[in-house]
């Protein structure tokens, strides 16, 4: 554990010197938390006047299994749209540990500072461990920390309780406590197995970046009318993902041991 | 303190390709000896160093290390090894400190403060310890890498290259820190392309190639190849005087050269006084005798050349 701990906090302090790392570590989680805030804020009864007054029979049918029925058609429509927005929050831990891992893997194949690193004692399972919690943690912290911040905001823009209640209910609570954990881990061995194989952080972040298609799946599922994002999909998205996830742990596992990271990563 | 038995790395590029990097690897170096071991470029010496130092298995064959086998005793092996890698590899943005004291905590090392300070004293960095390791010069950054690598006091360091790429200064300054290593009674596996700095340094070379053509001390190989041979700087030389000089039991050549008589022999101290007088008696002037020294290097190009000629054979 001593190691994993060492480990992690020399990932943070060389990763976090990294401005381009700092950006996305910083400015993509207060985006992501401001844009919901402003959206409902803008989607409220009082500034949106007769949008604003929509009865829930104005609501497309597929909408209304997801809104109680004393919820106004507005109150129906802003739970639409920030079923959209959850899946921000679900993008976060997938963005910021690929672009933490990219930079410390192919940052240190970069300088060689991998095959020192390999001679100690440490244990290719601590190794590992180290730098994917260095990777994950931040953005798991981050996403919570987001969604907190989102919470309080709720209430001071003025949001109805029937929406806050909805947004503290099962469905976004699966996605941001259960969901985007899953998907971190998913992003940071997706994340070590790129970057085994290139050498430039910046490709390995793109090519990582995949990680968001299963998202970006959802979102159109739900724009498209195909699926209403609500406990059931959510379960059956996180069933999904640790089995994603299994799958990649052992492909992250793998490929991250001492005499293949020396001899066959290119 | 470094034994190995046959040890061979075979890489399986694809099924059908193997590439033997190294092939029945023997060796047996004591404590406190520095061992030079030269070959060409690909000639698997990093790979011998990665399997020494358990990063690597190896496909056959045994290795142990200060008692702890390779490929059983992997963490210990690690833990009582010091290695400086071909490329220094810091932690660029870190400073020279915190590049020292991670190490020094992955090494489990009890005084960390205490350990970093020591080798950064020990190696003039202590005033630049808060600046980051990526605006250091080659030769700080080789010394730092150094100071890595003994943090831990291994009884066993690898030394892959660790004066290339220095200025002439700097690589003086690393190799005085060697030669105090081997006063300290470690064992140093030293890798390196600078026959002059070797045949300076090592007590023992071995020149490899795949597998090990030759092993001994620089003086030895010097006799196996050469013989030893002594010039004797004459104001005048006499033809004649070269066919006298070969006439004395003991004596296996001799040859003019300008002005210099050039005599292989065995046992020079024995013969020396005995061709001084020679040519004394014969009325040469000797103005100064020395024994020529083959280089390491001249000893180096002739092993790789036979190794060659010698496979193209097979």
């Amino acid at each position: 554990m001593k190691h994993i701990k060492i480990i992690i906090r020399k990932e943070w302090s060389e990763v976090f010197k990294n401005r381009l790392v700092l950006f996305t570590l910083i400015f993509m989680p207060l985006i992501f938390t401001l844009m919901p805030l402003v959206m409902l804020y803008f989607t409220g009864g009082d500034v949106m006047g007769d949008v604003g007054s929509l009865e829930t029979a104005d609501v497309p049918a597929e909408f209304l299994s997801v809104c109680s029925p004393d919820m106004t058609g507005a109150e129906c429509m802003q739970i639409y749209v920030m079923n959209e927005f959850l899946l921000m929050f679900m993008m976060m831990p997938v963005i910021i540990p690929v672009t933490i891992a990219a930079y410390s893997i192919v940052g240190e194949k970069a300088t060689h500072s991998l095959e020192p690193l390999l001679a100690t004692p440490v244990t290719t399972a601590e190794l590992l461990a180290g730098k994917s919690l260095a990777a994950g943690l931040p953005a798991i912290l981050i996403g919570w920390a987001s969604f907190g911040l989102f919470l309080i905001g709720l209430p001071i823009l003025g949001v109805s309780k029937a929406v806050i209640d909805y947004i503290t209910g099962p469905t976004w609570l699966l996605a941001v406590l259960v969901a985007g954990p899953l998907m971190a881990i998913a992003s940071v061995n997706l994340a070590i197995f790129v970057s085994s194989r290139v050498n430039d952080p910046r490709v390995a972040e793109q090519i990582s970046g995949v990680m968001i298609v299963p998202i970006l799946a959802l979102i159109f599922a739900q724009l498209a009318g195909l699926i209403v994002i609500n406990v059931m999909t959510m379960l059956s998205f996180i069933g999904g993902m640790a089995l994603l996830d299994v799958g990649l742990i052992y492909l992250g596992a793998s490929i991250f041991q001492r005499e293949k990271i020396l001899t066959r990563w290119k | 303190m470094i034994e190995t038995n046959e040890l061979t790395k075979i890489f399986t590029i694809k099924k059908s390709a193997d590439i033997t990097a190294v092939q029945d690897l023997t060796l047996s170096i004591p404590k406190g000896e520095v061992f030079g071991f030269l070959g060409p470029n690909g000639a698997g010496k990093t790979t011998t160093i990665r399997m020494l130092t358990s990063l690597i298995a190896p496909s056959s064959g045994t290795a142990r290390i200060n008692g702890y086998q390779v490929g059983v005793d992997d963490t210990d092996v690690r833990r009582s090894v010091g290695i400086l890698t071909e490329s220094p590899g810091l932690y660029e943005r870190l400073s020279a400190y915190r590049n020292l004291a991670i190490f020094a905590s992955l090494y489990d090392v009890e005084d960390v403060d205490g350990q970093v300070s020591k080798y950064l004293h020990m190696l003039g960095l202590w005033s630049r310890r808060d600046e980051p390791a990526g605006s250091f010069s080659k030769g700080m950054r080789q010394k730092l890498a150094i100071a890595r690598a003994l943090l831990h006091e291994p009884k066993v360091l690898f030394l892959d290259e660790p004066t290339s790429g220095l200025d002439p200064e700097a690589a003086r300054l690393v190799r005085s820190f060697i030669e105090g290593l081997r006063g300290e009674g470690r064992t140093i596996f030293l890798c390196t392309h600078n026959l002059t700095e070797a045949d300076r340094l090592c007590d023992r070379i071995g020149i490899f190639k795949s597998h090990l053509i030759e092993v001994d001390t620089p003086e030895n190989l010097r006799e196996k190849f050469y013989g030893r041979r002594v010039v004797f700087h004459l104001r005048q030389l006499n033809p004649a005087w070269v066919d006298q000089v070969r006439g004395i039991a003991g004596v296996k050549d001799a040859q003019a050269v300008e002005q210099k008589l050039v005599v292989g022999m065995e046992n020079p101290e024995e013969l020396n006084p005995q061709i001084i007088r020679l040519l004394v008696g014969a009325g040469a002037d000797i103005e100064f005798v020395g024994e020529l020294r083959h280089s390491l290097e001249e000893i180096y190009i002739q092993t790789m050349q036979e190794s060659e000629e010698q496979e193209v054979a097979a």
